[in-house]
Protein backbone atom coordinates (compact mmCIF):
# COMPACT_ATOMS: atom_id res chain seq x y z
CA UNK A 1 0.00 0.00 0.00
CA UNK A 2 1.49 3.39 -0.97
CA UNK A 3 1.62 6.37 1.39
CA UNK A 4 -1.39 8.18 -0.05
CA UNK A 5 -3.57 5.06 0.01
CA UNK A 6 -2.50 4.34 3.59
CA UNK A 7 -3.37 7.91 4.59
CA UNK A 8 -6.77 7.60 2.88
CA UNK A 9 -7.48 4.35 4.68
CA UNK A 10 -6.47 5.80 8.05
CA UNK A 11 -8.59 8.92 7.46
CA UNK A 12 -11.55 6.81 6.45
CA UNK A 13 -11.25 4.67 9.57
CA UNK A 14 -11.04 7.82 11.67
CA UNK A 15 -14.15 9.31 10.06
CA UNK A 16 -16.05 6.12 10.82
CA UNK A 17 -15.93 7.13 14.49
CA UNK A 18 -17.95 10.33 13.93
CA UNK A 19 -21.01 8.80 15.59
CA UNK A 20 -19.02 8.25 18.79
CA UNK A 21 -17.81 11.87 18.74
CA UNK A 22 -21.35 13.16 18.32
CA UNK A 23 -22.55 11.08 21.27
CA UNK A 24 -19.60 12.18 23.42
CA UNK A 25 -20.16 15.84 22.56
CA UNK A 26 -23.89 15.62 23.24
CA UNK A 27 -23.17 14.11 26.68
CA UNK A 28 -20.62 16.84 27.43
CA UNK A 29 -23.04 19.58 26.41
CA UNK A 30 -25.77 18.08 28.61
CA UNK A 31 -23.43 17.94 31.61
CA UNK A 32 -21.86 21.37 31.11
CA UNK A 33 -25.22 23.09 30.76
CA UNK A 34 -26.51 21.37 33.88
CA UNK A 35 -29.33 19.70 31.92
CA UNK A 36 -28.17 16.27 33.04
CA UNK A 37 -27.44 14.87 36.47
CA UNK A 38 -27.31 11.33 35.15
CA UNK A 39 -24.56 9.35 36.88
CA UNK A 40 -24.03 7.29 33.71
CA UNK A 41 -23.36 10.49 31.72
CA UNK A 42 -20.87 11.66 34.33
CA UNK A 43 -18.94 8.36 34.38
CA UNK A 44 -18.91 8.30 30.59
CA UNK A 45 -17.29 11.73 30.48
CA UNK A 46 -13.80 10.47 31.37
CA UNK A 47 -14.02 7.83 28.62
CA UNK A 48 -15.32 10.43 26.18
CA UNK A 49 -12.42 12.71 27.06
CA UNK A 50 -9.88 9.98 26.30
CA UNK A 51 -11.69 9.02 23.08
CA UNK A 52 -11.76 12.62 21.83
CA UNK A 53 -8.09 13.17 22.80
CA UNK A 54 -7.03 10.04 20.91
CA UNK A 55 -9.00 10.88 17.77
CA UNK A 56 -8.02 14.54 17.87
CA UNK A 57 -4.34 13.54 17.88
CA UNK A 58 -4.96 11.44 14.76
CA UNK A 59 -7.01 14.19 13.11
CA UNK A 60 -4.24 16.73 13.73
CA UNK A 61 -1.90 14.50 11.74
CA UNK A 62 -4.24 13.10 9.08
CA UNK A 63 -6.69 15.98 8.53
CA UNK A 64 -4.93 19.14 9.72
CA UNK A 65 -7.08 21.70 7.85
CA UNK A 66 -10.44 20.00 7.95
CA UNK A 67 -13.80 20.67 9.57
CA UNK A 68 -13.43 17.29 11.27
CA UNK A 69 -10.36 18.51 13.12
CA UNK A 70 -12.07 21.78 13.99
CA UNK A 71 -15.05 19.86 15.38
CA UNK A 72 -12.83 17.57 17.42
CA UNK A 73 -10.83 20.53 18.80
CA UNK A 74 -14.08 22.16 19.98
CA UNK A 75 -15.53 18.94 21.42
CA UNK A 76 -12.27 18.12 23.21
CA UNK A 77 -12.01 21.65 24.68
CA UNK A 78 -15.60 21.39 25.91
CA UNK A 79 -14.96 18.00 27.51
CA UNK A 80 -11.78 19.35 29.14
CA UNK A 81 -13.60 22.38 30.58
CA UNK A 82 -16.49 20.24 31.85
CA UNK A 83 -14.22 17.62 33.40
CA UNK A 84 -11.95 20.17 35.09
CA UNK A 85 -14.70 22.45 36.33
CA UNK A 86 -14.83 22.52 40.11
CA UNK A 87 -18.03 22.32 42.09
CA UNK A 88 -19.76 25.69 42.31
CA UNK A 89 -21.29 26.12 45.75
CA UNK A 90 -21.52 29.85 46.19
CA UNK A 91 -22.43 29.57 49.91
CA UNK A 92 -19.43 27.49 50.90
CA UNK A 93 -17.17 29.57 48.62
CA UNK A 94 -18.23 32.73 50.44
CA UNK A 95 -17.82 31.10 53.85
CA UNK A 96 -14.30 29.97 52.94
CA UNK A 97 -13.56 33.43 51.59
CA UNK A 98 -14.62 35.26 54.75
CA UNK A 99 -13.50 32.67 57.30
CA UNK A 100 -10.12 31.65 55.88
CA UNK A 101 -8.98 33.56 52.82
CA UNK A 102 -9.60 37.19 53.84
CA UNK A 103 -7.94 36.75 57.28
CA UNK A 104 -4.95 35.18 55.52
CA UNK A 105 -4.76 38.16 53.15
CA UNK A 106 -4.94 40.60 56.07
CA UNK A 107 -2.08 38.77 57.80
CA UNK A 108 0.04 38.81 54.65
CA UNK A 109 -0.64 42.54 54.14
CA UNK A 110 0.14 43.51 57.75
CA UNK A 111 3.21 45.56 56.82
CA UNK A 112 1.37 47.34 54.01
CA UNK A 113 -1.54 48.12 56.33
CA UNK A 114 0.81 49.71 58.87
CA UNK A 115 2.47 51.77 56.14
CA UNK A 116 -0.87 52.87 54.68
CA UNK A 117 -2.13 53.99 58.07
CA UNK A 118 1.13 55.83 58.75
CA UNK A 119 0.99 57.65 55.39
CA UNK A 120 -2.66 58.55 55.93
CA UNK A 121 -2.02 59.80 59.48
CA UNK A 122 1.03 61.82 58.42
CA UNK A 123 -0.92 63.37 55.54
CA UNK A 124 -3.78 64.25 57.92
CA UNK A 125 -1.33 65.86 60.35
CA UNK A 126 0.30 67.76 57.49
CA UNK A 127 -3.11 68.98 56.26
CA UNK A 128 -4.05 70.04 59.77
CA UNK A 129 -0.75 71.88 60.32
CA UNK A 130 -0.91 73.61 56.92
CA UNK A 131 -4.42 74.99 57.31
CA UNK A 132 -3.89 75.79 60.97
CA UNK A 133 -0.87 77.92 60.01
CA UNK A 134 -2.19 79.23 56.67
CA UNK A 135 -6.05 79.18 56.84
CA UNK A 136 -6.41 80.52 53.30
CA UNK A 137 -5.06 77.19 52.00
CA UNK A 138 -8.42 75.59 52.84
CA UNK A 139 -9.52 76.77 49.39
CA UNK A 140 -7.29 74.00 47.97
CA UNK A 141 -9.20 71.28 49.83
CA UNK A 142 -12.79 72.40 50.30
CA UNK A 143 -15.53 73.86 48.11
CA UNK A 144 -16.51 77.56 48.39
CA UNK A 145 -19.97 76.53 49.66
CA UNK A 146 -18.49 74.44 52.47
CA UNK A 147 -16.11 77.27 53.43
CA UNK A 148 -18.94 79.83 53.45
CA UNK A 149 -21.16 77.56 55.59
CA UNK A 150 -18.42 77.02 58.18
CA UNK A 151 -17.61 80.74 58.23
CA UNK A 152 -21.26 81.36 59.10
CA UNK A 153 -20.67 79.12 62.15
CA UNK A 154 -22.51 76.08 60.83
CA UNK A 155 -21.52 72.61 59.71
CA UNK A 156 -22.59 71.50 56.22
CA UNK A 157 -23.94 68.35 57.85
CA UNK A 158 -26.59 70.23 59.82
CA UNK A 159 -30.07 69.79 58.47
CA UNK A 160 -28.82 67.27 55.93
CA UNK A 161 -31.81 65.01 56.53
CA UNK A 162 -34.19 67.89 55.74
CA UNK A 163 -32.75 68.02 52.22
CA UNK A 164 -32.07 64.36 51.39
CA UNK A 165 -33.83 61.27 52.83
CA UNK A 166 -31.60 58.85 54.77
CA UNK A 167 -31.96 56.05 52.22
CA UNK A 168 -30.89 58.28 49.33
CA UNK A 169 -28.08 59.74 51.39
CA UNK A 170 -26.86 56.25 52.35
CA UNK A 171 -26.74 55.03 48.77
CA UNK A 172 -24.99 58.21 47.59
CA UNK A 173 -22.42 57.95 50.35
CA UNK A 174 -21.74 54.25 50.08
CA UNK A 175 -21.36 54.37 46.30
CA UNK A 176 -18.95 57.30 46.59
CA UNK A 177 -16.93 55.57 49.32
CA UNK A 178 -16.86 52.28 47.45
CA UNK A 179 -15.54 53.95 44.31
CA UNK A 180 -12.83 55.78 46.31
CA UNK A 181 -11.87 52.50 47.96
CA UNK A 182 -11.76 50.59 44.67
CA UNK A 183 -9.76 53.39 43.07
CA UNK A 184 -7.25 53.32 45.93
CA UNK A 185 -6.75 49.63 45.15
CA UNK A 186 -6.74 49.85 41.35
CA UNK A 187 -4.44 52.88 41.37
CA UNK A 188 -1.77 50.53 42.74
CA UNK A 189 -1.45 49.51 39.10
CA UNK A 190 0.53 52.73 38.58
CA UNK A 191 3.47 51.16 40.45
CA UNK A 192 1.82 52.07 43.75
CA UNK A 193 1.98 55.81 43.09
CA UNK A 194 -1.75 56.17 42.49
CA UNK A 195 -2.53 54.52 45.82
CA UNK A 196 -0.04 56.79 47.56
CA UNK A 197 -1.70 59.81 45.95
CA UNK A 198 -5.23 58.80 46.99
CA UNK A 199 -4.19 58.03 50.57
CA UNK A 200 -2.20 61.26 50.82
CA UNK A 201 -4.90 63.43 49.31
CA UNK A 202 -7.65 62.01 51.52
CA UNK A 203 -5.45 62.40 54.60
CA UNK A 204 -4.61 66.00 53.69
CA UNK A 205 -8.28 66.83 53.10
CA UNK A 206 -9.38 65.32 56.41
CA UNK A 207 -6.68 67.16 58.37
CA UNK A 208 -7.27 70.44 56.53
CA UNK A 209 -11.04 70.39 57.05
CA UNK A 210 -10.63 69.54 60.72
CA UNK A 211 -8.17 72.42 61.19
CA UNK A 212 -10.54 74.79 59.41
CA UNK A 213 -13.67 73.85 61.37
CA UNK A 214 -11.67 73.88 64.62
CA UNK A 215 -10.70 77.52 63.98
CA UNK A 216 -14.41 78.27 63.86
CA UNK A 217 -15.16 76.28 67.02
CA UNK A 218 -16.87 73.41 65.17
CA UNK A 219 -14.26 70.68 65.71
CA UNK A 220 -16.36 68.96 68.39
CA UNK A 221 -19.59 68.77 66.35
CA UNK A 222 -17.66 67.50 63.31
CA UNK A 223 -15.98 64.78 65.40
CA UNK A 224 -19.40 63.90 66.81
CA UNK A 225 -20.75 63.60 63.24
CA UNK A 226 -17.84 61.44 62.06
CA UNK A 227 -17.33 59.14 65.02
CA UNK A 228 -20.14 56.67 64.24
CA UNK A 229 -19.05 55.82 60.68
CA UNK A 230 -15.57 57.31 60.40
CA UNK A 231 -13.61 54.72 62.40
CA UNK A 232 -14.44 51.97 59.94
CA UNK A 233 -14.56 54.21 56.87
CA UNK A 234 -11.03 55.51 57.38
CA UNK A 235 -9.75 52.05 58.32
CA UNK A 236 -11.23 50.63 55.11
CA UNK A 237 -9.53 53.35 53.07
CA UNK A 238 -6.22 52.31 54.62
CA UNK A 239 -6.97 48.63 53.94
CA UNK A 240 -7.73 49.33 50.28
CA UNK A 241 -4.58 51.41 50.11
CA UNK A 242 -2.61 48.50 51.57
CA UNK A 243 -4.04 46.12 48.93
CA UNK A 244 -3.16 48.66 46.20
CA UNK A 245 0.35 49.10 47.62
CA UNK A 246 0.89 45.32 47.47
CA UNK A 247 -0.13 45.36 43.80
CA UNK A 248 2.20 48.31 43.20
CA UNK A 249 5.14 46.60 44.88
CA UNK A 250 4.57 43.46 42.80
CA UNK A 251 5.13 45.63 39.72
CA UNK A 252 8.10 47.52 41.14
CA UNK A 253 9.81 44.45 42.59
CA UNK A 254 8.43 41.33 40.88
CA UNK A 255 8.69 38.20 42.97
CA UNK A 256 7.70 35.71 40.27
CA UNK A 257 8.65 34.87 36.69
CA UNK A 258 7.76 38.29 35.32
CA UNK A 259 6.13 41.59 36.20
CA UNK A 260 2.75 40.59 34.74
CA UNK A 261 2.73 37.24 36.56
CA UNK A 262 3.76 38.93 39.79
CA UNK A 263 1.04 41.56 39.31
CA UNK A 264 -1.55 38.85 38.64
CA UNK A 265 -0.70 36.93 41.79
CA UNK A 266 -0.65 40.06 43.98
CA UNK A 267 -3.88 41.43 42.49
CA UNK A 268 -5.75 38.14 42.88
CA UNK A 269 -4.56 37.66 46.46
CA UNK A 270 -5.03 41.20 47.78
CA UNK A 271 -8.20 41.78 45.73
CA UNK A 272 -10.10 39.44 48.07
CA UNK A 273 -9.73 42.06 50.80
CA UNK A 274 -11.72 44.47 48.64
CA UNK A 275 -14.80 42.25 48.97
CA UNK A 276 -14.69 42.73 52.76
CA UNK A 277 -14.01 46.45 52.27
CA UNK A 278 -17.09 46.86 50.04
CA UNK A 279 -19.26 44.97 52.56
CA UNK A 280 -17.99 47.19 55.39
CA UNK A 281 -18.56 50.36 53.37
CA UNK A 282 -22.20 49.41 52.82
CA UNK A 283 -22.58 49.42 56.62
CA UNK A 284 -20.72 52.74 56.84
CA UNK A 285 -23.09 54.24 54.27
CA UNK A 286 -26.13 53.14 56.24
CA UNK A 287 -24.69 54.58 59.47
CA UNK A 288 -23.73 57.82 57.71
CA UNK A 289 -27.21 58.11 56.23
CA UNK A 290 -29.30 57.18 59.26
CA UNK A 291 -27.22 57.78 62.43
CA UNK A 292 -24.55 60.41 61.80
CA UNK A 293 -26.75 63.30 60.52
CA UNK A 294 -29.55 62.58 63.01
CA UNK A 295 -29.36 65.23 65.76
CA UNK A 296 -31.52 63.03 68.00
CA UNK A 297 -28.73 60.45 68.47
CA UNK A 298 -26.64 61.23 71.57
CA UNK A 299 -22.84 61.33 71.49
CA UNK A 300 -22.49 58.22 73.68
CA UNK A 301 -24.71 56.29 71.27
CA UNK A 302 -22.66 57.46 68.28
CA UNK A 303 -19.50 56.47 70.10
CA UNK A 304 -21.02 53.07 70.88
CA UNK A 305 -21.98 52.54 67.22
CA UNK A 306 -18.55 53.66 66.02
CA UNK A 307 -16.56 51.47 68.41
CA UNK A 308 -18.97 48.55 68.02
CA UNK A 309 -18.76 48.63 64.24
CA UNK A 310 -14.99 48.90 64.41
CA UNK A 311 -14.85 45.79 66.63
CA UNK A 312 -17.18 44.08 64.15
CA UNK A 313 -14.69 44.96 61.41
CA UNK A 314 -11.84 43.40 63.43
CA UNK A 315 -13.91 40.24 63.96
CA UNK A 316 -14.69 40.10 60.24
CA UNK A 317 -11.10 40.60 59.15
CA UNK A 318 -9.76 38.05 61.63
CA UNK A 319 -12.33 35.46 60.52
CA UNK A 320 -13.72 35.07 64.06
CA UNK A 321 -17.10 36.35 62.93
CA UNK A 322 -17.43 33.15 60.92
CA UNK A 323 -16.11 30.74 63.52
CA UNK A 324 -12.40 30.86 62.86
CA UNK A 325 -10.40 30.24 66.04
CA UNK A 326 -7.14 32.01 66.84
CA UNK A 327 -4.11 29.83 66.28
CA UNK A 328 -2.39 28.90 69.54
CA UNK A 329 1.36 28.19 69.46
CA UNK A 330 2.16 24.68 70.69
CA UNK B 1 1.17 43.85 18.77
CA UNK B 2 -1.91 41.91 17.70
CA UNK B 3 -1.58 39.47 14.82
CA UNK B 4 -3.42 36.42 13.49
CA UNK B 5 -5.64 34.39 15.86
CA UNK B 6 -3.48 32.84 18.56
CA UNK B 7 -4.29 29.68 20.45
CA UNK B 8 -4.07 29.23 24.19
CA UNK B 9 -2.53 25.80 24.62
CA UNK B 10 -3.36 23.97 27.83
CA UNK B 11 -1.63 20.77 28.96
CA UNK B 12 -3.88 17.82 29.57
CA UNK B 13 -3.49 14.54 31.45
CA UNK B 14 -4.09 12.69 28.19
CA UNK B 15 -0.91 14.15 26.72
CA UNK B 16 -2.92 15.84 23.96
CA UNK B 17 -2.98 19.56 24.62
CA UNK B 18 -6.23 21.54 24.51
CA UNK B 19 -6.19 24.35 22.00
CA UNK B 20 -8.42 27.40 22.58
CA UNK B 21 -8.42 30.22 20.01
CA UNK B 22 -7.96 33.56 21.80
CA UNK B 23 -10.54 36.25 20.95
CA UNK B 24 -9.06 39.44 19.53
CA UNK B 25 -10.07 43.10 19.91
CA UNK B 26 -12.89 42.76 17.35
CA UNK B 27 -14.66 39.87 19.09
CA UNK B 28 -14.16 41.53 22.48
CA UNK B 29 -15.57 44.84 21.28
CA UNK B 30 -18.52 43.06 19.64
CA UNK B 31 -19.35 41.16 22.85
CA UNK B 32 -18.99 44.34 24.91
CA UNK B 33 -21.28 46.33 22.62
CA UNK B 34 -23.94 43.60 22.75
CA UNK B 35 -23.74 43.53 26.55
CA UNK B 36 -23.78 47.33 26.73
CA UNK B 37 -26.97 47.48 24.69
CA UNK B 38 -28.61 44.75 26.74
CA UNK B 39 -27.85 46.38 30.09
CA UNK B 40 -28.82 49.81 28.83
CA UNK B 41 -32.14 48.56 27.45
CA UNK B 42 -32.96 46.55 30.59
CA UNK B 43 -32.02 49.45 32.90
CA UNK B 44 -34.05 51.91 30.82
CA UNK B 45 -36.99 49.51 30.71
CA UNK B 46 -36.91 49.21 34.49
CA UNK B 47 -36.76 52.99 34.85
CA UNK B 48 -39.65 53.60 32.43
CA UNK B 49 -41.92 50.90 33.88
CA UNK B 50 -41.00 51.92 37.45
CA UNK B 51 -41.63 55.61 36.75
CA UNK B 52 -44.99 54.90 35.08
CA UNK B 53 -46.10 52.75 38.00
CA UNK B 54 -44.81 55.31 40.52
CA UNK B 55 -46.54 58.25 38.84
CA UNK B 56 -49.71 56.30 38.08
CA UNK B 57 -50.02 58.18 34.77
CA UNK B 58 -48.02 58.35 31.52
CA UNK B 59 -45.19 60.47 32.91
CA UNK B 60 -41.52 59.77 33.60
CA UNK B 61 -41.01 62.94 35.65
CA UNK B 62 -39.30 62.53 39.02
CA UNK B 63 -41.07 63.85 42.14
CA UNK B 64 -40.45 67.49 43.00
CA UNK B 65 -39.00 66.67 46.42
CA UNK B 66 -36.49 63.93 47.22
CA UNK B 67 -38.50 60.78 47.79
CA UNK B 68 -36.92 57.61 49.13
CA UNK B 69 -39.55 55.41 47.43
CA UNK B 70 -38.79 56.91 44.00
CA UNK B 71 -35.08 56.45 44.56
CA UNK B 72 -35.37 52.96 46.02
CA UNK B 73 -37.78 51.49 43.51
CA UNK B 74 -37.04 53.37 40.29
CA UNK B 75 -33.56 54.94 40.23
CA UNK B 76 -31.40 52.61 42.37
CA UNK B 77 -32.46 49.31 40.70
CA UNK B 78 -31.91 50.81 37.23
CA UNK B 79 -28.43 52.00 38.25
CA UNK B 80 -27.71 48.59 39.85
CA UNK B 81 -28.71 46.79 36.63
CA UNK B 82 -26.43 49.03 34.58
CA UNK B 83 -23.38 49.00 36.86
CA UNK B 84 -23.53 45.47 38.31
CA UNK B 85 -24.50 43.69 35.08
CA UNK B 86 -21.07 42.25 34.25
CA UNK B 87 -20.13 41.44 37.82
CA UNK B 88 -23.33 39.57 38.69
CA UNK B 89 -23.84 37.80 35.36
CA UNK B 90 -20.23 36.66 35.01
CA UNK B 91 -20.51 35.09 38.47
CA UNK B 92 -23.91 33.54 37.78
CA UNK B 93 -22.98 32.28 34.29
CA UNK B 94 -19.46 31.21 35.23
CA UNK B 95 -17.52 33.58 33.03
CA UNK B 96 -20.11 34.31 30.40
CA UNK B 97 -22.73 36.97 29.74
CA UNK B 98 -25.54 37.14 27.15
CA UNK B 99 -23.37 39.36 24.93
CA UNK B 100 -20.39 37.02 25.14
CA UNK B 101 -22.64 34.07 24.28
CA UNK B 102 -24.03 35.85 21.25
CA UNK B 103 -20.51 36.78 20.14
CA UNK B 104 -19.38 33.16 20.60
CA UNK B 105 -16.75 33.89 23.24
CA UNK B 106 -16.29 32.98 26.89
CA UNK B 107 -13.92 33.66 29.75
CA UNK B 108 -11.46 31.00 30.84
CA UNK B 109 -8.69 30.81 33.41
CA UNK B 110 -5.10 30.24 32.26
CA UNK B 111 -5.57 26.49 32.78
CA UNK B 112 -8.51 26.44 30.39
CA UNK B 113 -11.07 25.94 33.16
CA UNK B 114 -13.74 28.27 34.50
CA UNK B 115 -12.37 31.30 36.39
CA UNK B 116 -12.86 31.37 40.17
CA UNK B 117 -15.31 33.78 41.83
CA UNK B 118 -12.36 35.81 43.16
CA UNK B 119 -10.86 36.10 39.67
CA UNK B 120 -14.18 37.28 38.20
CA UNK B 121 -14.62 39.90 40.92
CA UNK B 122 -11.03 41.13 40.53
CA UNK B 123 -11.50 41.34 36.76
CA UNK B 124 -14.53 43.54 37.24
CA UNK B 125 -12.95 45.78 39.88
CA UNK B 126 -10.22 46.64 37.37
CA UNK B 127 -12.84 47.96 34.95
CA UNK B 128 -12.24 51.21 36.83
CA UNK B 129 -8.72 51.34 35.37
CA UNK B 130 -9.64 49.89 31.97
CA UNK B 131 -12.41 52.41 31.42
CA UNK B 132 -10.04 55.38 31.88
CA UNK B 133 -9.87 58.04 30.52
CA UNK B 134 -13.12 57.34 28.61
CA UNK B 135 -14.70 54.66 26.39
CA UNK B 136 -12.42 51.94 27.79
CA UNK B 137 -9.36 53.71 26.38
CA UNK B 138 -6.79 52.01 28.61
CA UNK B 139 -8.43 48.60 28.17
CA UNK B 140 -8.59 48.95 24.40
CA UNK B 141 -4.95 49.96 24.09
CA UNK B 142 -3.96 47.09 26.35
CA UNK B 143 -6.02 44.59 24.31
CA UNK B 144 -4.45 45.74 21.05
CA UNK B 145 -0.89 45.75 22.37
CA UNK B 146 -0.76 42.51 24.34
CA UNK B 147 -0.08 39.12 22.77
CA UNK B 148 -3.16 37.43 24.25
CA UNK B 149 -5.36 40.54 23.84
CA UNK B 150 -5.74 41.14 27.56
CA UNK B 151 -7.13 44.17 29.30
CA UNK B 152 -5.69 45.16 32.68
CA UNK B 153 -8.51 43.34 34.49
CA UNK B 154 -7.65 40.12 32.67
CA UNK B 155 -3.98 40.47 33.59
CA UNK B 156 -4.94 40.96 37.23
CA UNK B 157 -7.40 38.05 37.30
CA UNK B 158 -5.45 35.64 35.08
CA UNK B 159 -8.35 35.29 32.65
CA UNK B 160 -8.62 35.20 28.85
CA UNK B 161 -11.46 35.53 26.39
CA UNK B 162 -11.53 32.59 23.96
CA UNK B 163 -13.79 31.58 21.11
CA UNK B 164 -16.46 29.08 22.10
CA UNK B 165 -16.57 27.24 18.72
CA UNK B 166 -20.06 26.05 19.70
CA UNK B 167 -21.09 26.08 16.06
CA UNK B 168 -18.29 23.73 14.91
CA UNK B 169 -19.95 20.66 13.37
CA UNK B 170 -19.01 17.63 11.39
CA UNK B 171 -19.52 17.52 7.64
CA UNK B 172 -22.66 15.59 6.78
CA UNK B 173 -20.99 12.50 5.33
CA UNK B 174 -18.14 12.21 7.83
CA UNK B 175 -19.50 8.94 9.12
CA UNK B 176 -20.06 7.39 5.71
CA UNK B 177 -18.47 4.04 5.04
CA UNK B 178 -15.01 4.23 3.47
CA UNK B 179 -14.39 2.81 0.04
CA UNK B 180 -11.62 2.56 -2.52
CA UNK B 181 -12.72 5.53 -4.62
CA UNK B 182 -10.86 8.72 -5.51
CA UNK B 183 -11.99 10.86 -2.60
CA UNK B 184 -9.70 11.48 0.34
CA UNK B 185 -11.07 12.82 3.65
CA UNK B 186 -10.60 16.46 2.66
CA UNK B 187 -12.40 15.83 -0.64
CA UNK B 188 -15.23 14.08 1.14
CA UNK B 189 -15.62 17.15 3.36
CA UNK B 190 -15.75 19.44 0.32
CA UNK B 191 -18.41 17.31 -1.38
CA UNK B 192 -20.42 17.04 1.84
CA UNK B 193 -20.25 20.79 2.38
CA UNK B 194 -21.31 21.52 -1.18
CA UNK B 195 -24.29 19.17 -0.82
CA UNK B 196 -25.22 20.83 2.47
CA UNK B 197 -25.18 24.29 0.91
CA UNK B 198 -26.81 23.16 -2.34
CA UNK B 199 -30.17 24.77 -1.67
CA UNK B 200 -28.61 28.14 -0.75
CA UNK B 201 -26.66 28.49 -4.03
CA UNK B 202 -27.85 29.76 -7.38
CA UNK B 203 -28.17 27.10 -10.13
CA UNK B 204 -25.14 28.58 -11.96
CA UNK B 205 -22.97 28.47 -8.84
CA UNK B 206 -24.10 24.90 -8.06
CA UNK B 207 -23.18 23.63 -11.50
CA UNK B 208 -19.87 25.54 -11.63
CA UNK B 209 -18.77 24.23 -8.21
CA UNK B 210 -20.02 20.71 -8.93
CA UNK B 211 -18.04 20.65 -12.21
CA UNK B 212 -14.86 21.82 -10.40
CA UNK B 213 -15.22 19.18 -7.68
CA UNK B 214 -15.99 16.38 -10.10
CA UNK B 215 -13.05 17.36 -12.33
CA UNK B 216 -10.70 17.40 -9.36
CA UNK B 217 -11.80 14.11 -7.86
CA UNK B 218 -12.29 12.13 -11.02
CA UNK B 219 -16.05 12.05 -11.21
CA UNK B 220 -17.75 12.35 -14.56
CA UNK B 221 -20.16 14.96 -15.90
CA UNK B 222 -23.81 13.91 -15.78
CA UNK B 223 -25.06 12.39 -18.97
CA UNK B 224 -27.11 14.82 -21.08
CA UNK B 225 -30.78 13.94 -20.85
CA UNK B 226 -34.06 15.76 -20.92
CA UNK B 227 -34.35 15.80 -17.09
CA UNK B 228 -33.47 18.50 -14.56
CA UNK B 229 -29.72 19.31 -15.00
CA UNK B 230 -29.53 20.60 -11.44
CA UNK B 231 -30.71 17.26 -10.06
CA UNK B 232 -28.31 15.42 -12.35
CA UNK B 233 -25.30 17.36 -11.03
CA UNK B 234 -26.44 16.69 -7.46
CA UNK B 235 -26.89 12.97 -8.17
CA UNK B 236 -23.37 12.83 -9.63
CA UNK B 237 -21.94 14.44 -6.49
CA UNK B 238 -23.86 12.02 -4.26
CA UNK B 239 -22.55 9.11 -6.32
CA UNK B 240 -18.98 10.41 -5.86
CA UNK B 241 -19.50 10.79 -2.10
CA UNK B 242 -20.88 7.28 -1.71
CA UNK B 243 -18.20 5.68 -3.88
CA UNK B 244 -15.18 6.70 -1.76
Amino acid sequence: MDGAARQRALSASLLQRAGLWREADARTRRLSSGRSDDAADATHLADDYRLLAHDLARARTLLPDSRTREYLEAAYARAHATLHRGAWHIGSELLTLFRDEIPAVVRSLRTYIIWSMTIFALAALAGYALVHRYPELIALFASPDLIATVERGKLWTEGLLNIVPSSVLSVQILSRNISVSLFAYCAGFLFGLGTLYILGLNGLMLGAVFAFVSRHGLGGPLASFIVAHGCVELSVLCLSGAAGAAVGEALVRPTHAGRIESFRIAALRSGKLLIACVALLVGCGLIEGYVSPNPGVALWARLGVGVGYWLFMLALLSGRLFGRRAAHPR
Amino acid sequence: MSGPVRDLTVDSVTGIDVSLPVAGPGARAYAFLLDWHIRLIVALAWFVVGALLYNGRPSLAPPLSNDARWFGTVVAPALAIYFLYHCVLELAMRGSTPGKRMAGVRLVARDGGSPSAGALLTRNVFRLVDSLPLCYGVGLISVVLTRDHLRIGDMAAGTLLVFERAEARLPGSAAAAPGAGHLDAAGAEIVAELLERWSTLTPEARQRLARQVLERYGGGEPAASGGDPDAAWRAELERLASSR
